[in-house]
């Protein structure tokens, strides 16, 4: 199965800019479908960034976070060709991971 | 020698408990701050419905308006479910970024934690219900400091 992260990171001198896509419906449990039920709210609750076996970034998301969120920061302390670990958990416990090289 | 404070922590926090379980959550005790509570998702800040709340479940206090901290948000957004926000600030020490959408059901949208060696400054996308005020907080070195800016939405980005 494909992953539901995207990530792009590249290094610049010291610092690695990072922009993530995920695919997620984020769901806040105050839409209805086509028959008038209410959607239950679904939602990413956290997003971790590991490198070289740090945090570097963690996002704690409520429902207000757009569907397929998008992400942006930047860090100090990697190189290129680097590990960074990236991981998302819902409030429904579905989580992913993967793993992109930084270039 | 560290026992008695310790104590009279543990009891301070035990009748905080049970102050909140009594339904009177929003009495002006002190909820720890950011940097201090451990690394849990605070689902308490993200069910408040007013902003204040909201802050005041996630950081225990007010924070201060900065020029420091630079809130980048559109002036009209047409889409209220894809409202492009970001924040940098020139302060030391931030430790984390929360933004907040005033009039969404509930305010607090995304709090990220800046630990050492990663930059001030974040950019997502949030969703708006209706035209409102955005404010970003920054805390940094222990204190908070704050940018609020409007952002009026034609179309809102919660359904129904």
């Amino acid at each position: 199965m494909a992953s539901s992260i995207r990530v792009r990171a590249t290094a610049n001198g010291d610092i690695t800019e990072v922009q993530a896509l995920i695919q997620h419906p984020m769901d806040t449990g105050f839409v209805k479908d086509s028959k008038g039920e209410l959607i239950p709210a679904h939602f990413i609750q956290e997003l971790k960034f590991e490198c070289n076996g740090k945090d570097v970034f963690v996002a704690e998301w409520g429902t207000a976070v757009s569907k397929d969120p998008y992400v942006k920061f930047s860090f100090k302390g990697a190189k290129k060709g680097d590990d960074l670990k990236v991981s998302w958990t819902d409030n429904k416990g579905v989580s992913d991971t993967t793993t992109a090289k930084i270039s | 020698m560290h026992k008695p404070p310790l104590a009279t922590r543990r009891l301070i926090l035990q009748g905080a408990a049970s102050v909140a379980l009594l339904g009177l959550g929003n009495l002006p005790f002190a909820a720890p701050a950011r940097a201090a509570a451990n690394d849990k998702y605070p689902e308490e800040a993200f069910k408040q419905k007013g902003e204040a709340d909201a802050i005041k479940a996630l950081y225990g206090r007010n924070a201060e308006p900065s020029d420091k901290v630079k809130l980048d948000a559109p002036e009209i957004a047409e889409n209220g479910g894809v409202v492009p926000i970001s924040v940098t600030t020139t302060l030391d020490k931030v430790t984390s970024i929360s933004f907040f959408v005033a009039e969404n059901p509930n305010a607090l949208a995304a709090s990220y934690r800046i630990p050492d060696g990663t930059m001030a400054s974040v950019a997502n996308r949030l969703k708006m219900a209706k035209t409102t005020n955005v404010t970003a907080i920054v805390e940094a070195d222990g204190k908070l400091y704050s940018a609020t800016k409007e952002v009026k939405v034609t179309v809102g980005g919660c359904g129904g």
